[in-house]
């Protein structure tokens, strides 16, 4: 038996296409946010509502993916905002390779921010860079306020965190979900985290998170 | 469920490598953050079923995650950051610097000496 020293990255592959995106967004000032959350979590109807709120400042594409359908790419360009779907057939995250080929159909000269809505599930996508700017980790009440304590990697690498369906709290006292127990435990592992209470149902707090992009969109 | 694709990356670059040496590969030593997800269990059952009838069939992978460093803000001391209860062990300040993950390694690959 002999040993030979390899010391490669196994994802080197992914990591390469990651810097070649992240080289691309770079050279044409573009902001790019991946989503990630469980699904149902409201990612598409969050960016449904932030496109036609923003339309006269912001011009978002968004990068669409799922197992399957063209649904939440057709939800998209109902609001006119380009979209280009990616179908993952059995995969539980998008790689940096199918974002790459993503990025080529999109027109970016003709956009300031580009989104990233990843396959619906906590932990894998957490594990791939994109080369996107930065991570959104969304999080709905139905789901319980433990899951920042519970799926630690992605509240730690992400820039800011949405907690939707906020309106589901006041309807009565069927969801129990402590927002400030969510905080407490995202910012545990990352401190500069932005929180966002919001209801892309009904538009509670997502003047704040509109303002957030704003900002974000002009440091770029 | 990813380590599918993590597995299906080993497996390539162990075969590249085993190609080269022009043996058989016994043991590969992995190294992965605490960041990365990987559950050793399941990398070890992808493996299994995607190299069979591969010269990397019968292979054990032997997998170490490194701890997460942080640095204590407070009193400065280093120390491996529990993600179950981040705080630091010396002064019990929550407010710590979480310093890199470490990165998904193919470390090293023990290779069986043709008889």
């Amino acid at each position: 038996m002999y040993k030979v020293n390899i010391g490669k990255k196994i994802l080197s592959s992914n990591e390469e296409y990651a810097l070649r995106n992240s080289q691309l967004l770079t050279e044409q000032k573009k902001l790019c946010l991946n989503m990630i959350s469980s699904p149902g979590s409201g990612k598409t109807t969050i960016l449904t509502r932030t496109i036609s709120e923003l339309k006269d400042k912001i011009k978002i594409g968004v990068i669409e993916g799922d197992i399957q359908t063209e649904i939440d790419a057709e939800r998209i360009r109902a609001t006119k905002a380009p979209a280009i779907q990616i179908n993952t057939k059995g995969a539980c995250h998008l790689s940096a390779a199918q974002v790459n080929s993503a990025l080529e159909k999109l027109t970016l000269g003709d956009l300031d921010l580009i989104f990233i809505e990843n396959v619906g599930n906590l932990v894998c996508p957490s594990a791939f860079e994109l080369g996107e700017t930065g991570k959104i980790a969304v999080l709905s009440v139905a789901e319980g306020d433990d899951k920042p304590a519970k799926y630690p990697a992605i509240f730690a690498k992400s820039k800011a965190m949405l907690i939707n369906k906020i309106d589901l709290l006041k309807a009565g006292a069927q969801v129990d979900f402590d927002i400030k127990r969510a905080k407490t435990d995202a910012r545990k592992l990352n401190k500069d985290i932005e929180i966002f209470p919001i209801s892309a149902k009904t538009g509670e707090g997502m003047t704040y998170w509109y303002d957030w992009l704003t900002t974000e969109v002009k440091k770029l | 469920m990813h380590e599918t694709m993590v597995a299906e990356s080993l497996l390539e670059a162990i075969s590249a490598e085993a190609a080269k040496q022009n043996a058989t590969p016994v043991n590969a030593r992995i190294s992965c953050g605490m960041l990365n997800a990987i559950n050793d269990e399941v990398l070890r059952f992808a493996f299994e079923a995607i190299s069979k009838g591969t010269k990397c069939e019968g292979m054990k992978l032997h997998i170490e995650y490194k701890p997460l460093r942080g640095r204590c803000k407070s009193c400065d001391e280093s120390f491996d950051v529990e993600l179950s209860k981040p705080e630091c062990p010396k002064c019990s300040s929550g407010d710590f610097e979480l310093l890199a993950d470490a990165p998904l390694l193919l470390e090293e690959i023990e290779f069986q000496t043709e008889q």
